[in-house]
């Protein structure tokens, strides 16, 4: 993991590249939620003057979109689609499974198997439903006996990295 | 290809001819890769085609493209093999090396590889014979079939940005608006609002500057129509705003997708791009003196993102709230100017409509509701995709004909439209035509263009619950009436599910909804309610049989559920007992397995996991296994 000293000039460095309008702060944060993985709160006073806001402000629009976290997340991600057409397939009931196996509420992670449970709102995906992406892989038609074998393999794999 | 940079609309003709005359190839396979093509594994489909091409020498003679969404999502990957239009469902990498041998090579089509109709085992070996596509009109999506979205090329050879050139050569801003009113057009993304009118009202809205938003936040949870647009044909969205932009006199756009559409997102940056390197955005347009710019924003995650003043927030750089309508955007939008936000489908109808002409496109719909629209078919009906039909439609027609009716032998009980604004209508009304006043008439709404179809495993109390827990978390919480009105009428639902309410929560539940319509500041709030009310409406005895009978007929709540084993079925094959989570199931004194009602959650992990060829073990109503109990000898 970096340290955050790196972080702050990863940031700043991103700063440089925007013009001080407040109109590029959503895709600011956009672009330090993908370089870092997350939202720092140290580099809210460094984006605050340069968008001419005040960090709160700042912090407001963080916690208020869901596309941005204040804390680091874990490595793995295991998101869950949560749409009408995957909820009247059973959706509802392999957020619950996967839940279970990760012994997490929806939207929290397990920090020793490193796991994000997330629950997404649609994916779009409506016609191959229930849904799950699995770091980034979309899986489709998926059954609620898979959710086992899909957990154990994640978590599996993640022992193995460390 | 080189990319040329059109100075006049002359140019661009010259360089379109020269693309017709060009020859083709004889044969093209597209393969349906939009993102939930992709899911299912249509690059690995395309790169066995690419392959099997090579080692056959094929490579002068047929072309592979990778288009947009084909529509026909639940049997993807699938491919379509022109000039025939072959087409070939759910296919893995092994049947390639056939297909190419035998379509390519010989031009024959393979029966078994075709499409089947489970009901009749009919066999269907073009998209124009499948009863999913016959009853389509496919004014927008037909491009879908076999565009290549990345290329600008391609979408020339399909009359792209004839309609622009026409505009810029021949028209004045003014004529244009009377087109678009004249062909009736309205607004897609829900509301239905005539879009020639405002077009007109920002342009006489008296400012120096106007903007125009493309709205792709598309957050109805069960629709996906923009996305698939975006994903299949970004050009003729850019195209559109273009016009609509030289009609309304902006000089700046933006395109706001949800962060959740990765692939809309680059397709349409790449879009702008290109457009822009050809001259169709930037200074002078075609020599024409016009400039406009677009930009693409990305969203962030918000469902209320997706109201129009709240999306202007959005773009703005602050948090998504709505605020006070009149003033309307038209008049006070972005930054304060005169701003006009149209959904992803009315922008994308624009091109298509100068190029036809007004009277071409009013001649199809209801006397309301011109146009075809694009509806996301999803839920429990056979054949799930994306469909676009012409208003007037019966909802039977969309739903029996082109979604060839209930699945699994089951009985459709309603469909749910418009997202966590419409409302579920019942099978008894399906004779209703698609447009905007009857829907609205029957208590729900077209919305963006999601369509639900219920059948008799889903419970209304739950589909309600699910609507208002969504519209619970999604509220922004500026106003107090949505904000707690939502959160109440989630306790009160959950209470009935979970068979403990009582009779007078119904008429709470109305009095919320009411409050709520009547007092809330944006569309969230004041069409939160909808799914409840429209479900009360129509299902109450469903509700009722929750709180009287501690029920749940379609067994779905799951407090009001148990799971049992049939002996006579069970074969004892035990993978039931191994699956259960909570050490539930036990073997029983005669050696079969039995669930321990105490210990079970009804999960359903045994439900799923016992082999379909026994299917030992049912659903049942927690009730009546407590009759049973109490027959059993020495039960009580």
């Amino acid at each position: 993991m970096k340290n955050l000293g790196n972080k702050i000039s990863i940031v700043e460095k991103i700063l440089q590249t925007l013009p001080g309008e407040r109109r590029y702060l959503v895709h600011f944060l956009h672009l330090v939620q993908q370089a870092t993985g997350y939202i720092p709160e140290e580099i809210l006073p460094a984006a605050a003057r340069h968008f001419s806001v005040s960090p709160s402000e700042i912090f407001g629009v963080v916690t208020f979109y869901s596309a941005f976290s204040l804390k680091p997340h874990c490595q793995h991600e295991i998101v869950v689609c949560q749409g009408t057409a995957c909820h009247v397939r059973g959706s509802g009931a392999i957020m619950e499974e996967f839940s279970r196996w990760l012994g997490v509420k929806p939207g929290e992670e397990n920090l020793e198997k490193n796991v994000l449970l997330k629950p997404v709102n649609c994916l779009g995906c409506c016609a191959i439903g229930p849904v799950v992406v699995v770091d980034g892989q979309l899986q489709a038609k998926v059954d609620l006996k898979e959710v086992k074998r899909i957990a154990e393999k994640l978590t599996g794999e993640s022992e193995k990295r460390e | 290809m080189s990319q040329v940079r059109f100075k006049s609309v002359k140019e661009l003709e010259e360089y379109r001819r020269s693309l017709q005359s060009a020859s083709g190839f004889p044969r093209l396979i597209s393969i349906s890769s939009a993102s939930c093509g992709r899911a299912s594994g249509a690059l690995k489909i395309a790169s066995a085609f690419e392959k099997s091409i090579k080692e056959f020498g094929l490579n002068e003679k047929v072309k592979l493209k990778l288009t947009g969404c084909h529509g026909f999502c639940q049997f993807e990957p699938d491919a379509i093999i022109f000039p025939e239009k072959y087409f070939y469902p759910n296919l893995r990498p092994e049947h390639v090396p056939l297909i190419v041998e035998e379509t390519i090579l010989e031009g024959k089509m393979i029966p078994e590889l075709a499409f089947k109709d489970e009901a009749n085992q009919k066999v269907y070996l073009t998209v124009d014979e499948l009863p999913f596509y016959r009853k389509q009109l496919r004014w927008l999506m037909d491009f879908h079939l076999d565009l290549d979205p990345t290329s600008l090329d391609d979408y020339f050879r399909h009359e792209g940005f004839k309609a622009l050139g026409s505009v810029l050569s021949s028209n004045k801003p003014e004529e244009i608006l009377n087109i678009i009113s004249a062909s009736g057009l309205r607004g897609r993304g829900g509301a239905g609002f005539p879009t020639g009118l405002k077009w007109r009202l920002a342009r006489e809205a008296k400012a120096d500057k106007r903007y125009l938003i493309c709205n792709g936040d598309e957050g109805d949870p069960g629709a996906y129509m923009d996305r698939g647009l975006l994903e299949s044909n970004p050009f003729s969205v850019v195209e559109g705003m273009i016009i609509g932009a030289y009609a309304v006199g902006a000089e700046k756009g933006f395109v706001y997708i949800r962060q959740e559409y990765p692939l809309a997102i680059e397709r349409v940056e790449q879009a702008i791009e290109k457009a822009r390197e050809a001259g169709f955005l930037g200074e002078d347009i075609l020599g024409s003196g016009f400039s406009f710019d677009l930009e693409l924003v990305r969203g962030a995650g918000a469902f209320v993102s997706g109201e129009e003043t709240a999306l202007i927030a959005s773009i703005e750089g602050r948090r998504a709230f709505p605020r006070q309508r009149p003033p309307f955007p038209v008049v006070r939008g972005l930054w304060e100017k005169p701003t006009v936000i149209n959904n992803v489908e009315t922008w994308a109808n624009v091109p298509l409509i100068i190029r036809q002409g007004p009277t071409w496109f009013s001649r199809v719909g209801t006397e309301k509701s011109k146009g075809t629209k694009i509806f996301s078919l999803v839920g429990q009906v056979r054949y799930t995709g994306l469909v676009e039909v012409p208003f007037g439609l019966t909802l039977g027609e969309v739903i029996n004909e082109v979604g060839g009716g209930p699945k699994n032998g089951k009985k459709i009980k309603a469909v749910q439209t418009g997202g966590p604004s419409g409302g579920c209508i019942p099978a008894s009304m399906f004779n209703l035509p698609v447009d905007y006043e009857s829907l609205n008439q029957a208590g729900s709404i077209i919305g963006s263009g999601g369509m639900i179809v219920l059948d008799e495993s889903t419970c209304l109390v739950d589909m309600a619950l699910y609507f208002l827990n969504f519209a619970s978390l999604e509220s922004c919480g500026k106003c107090a009436v949505c904000r707690i009105g939502t959160r109440q009428m989630v306790r009160i639902l959950k209470k009935i599910s979970s068979g403990e309410g009582e009779i007078s929560d119904l008429e709470r539940l109305e009095k919320l909804g009411w409050t709520m319509q009547k007092g809330s500041l944006c569309g969230l709030g004041r069409t939160a309610a909808n799914p409840v009310l429209s479900a009360l409406g129509y299902f109450r005895a469903e509700f009722e049989k929750h709180i009287v009978d501690k029920e749940c007929p379609a067994l779905v709540c799951q407090k009001l559920i148990a799971y049992e084993i049939e002996p006579e079925k069970c074969a004892n094959c035990q993978l039931c007992l191994k699956a259960c989570p909570y050490g539930a199931i036990r073997v029983g004194t005669d050696g079969a397995p039995v669930i321990n009602q105490e210990l079970c959650t009804r999960c359903g992990v045994c439900y799923s996991t016992c082999p379909p060829q026994f299917s030992a073990i049912r659903k049942v109503s927690w009730k009546s296994l407590e009759q049973n109990d109490d027959k059993r000898p020495g039960g009580n």
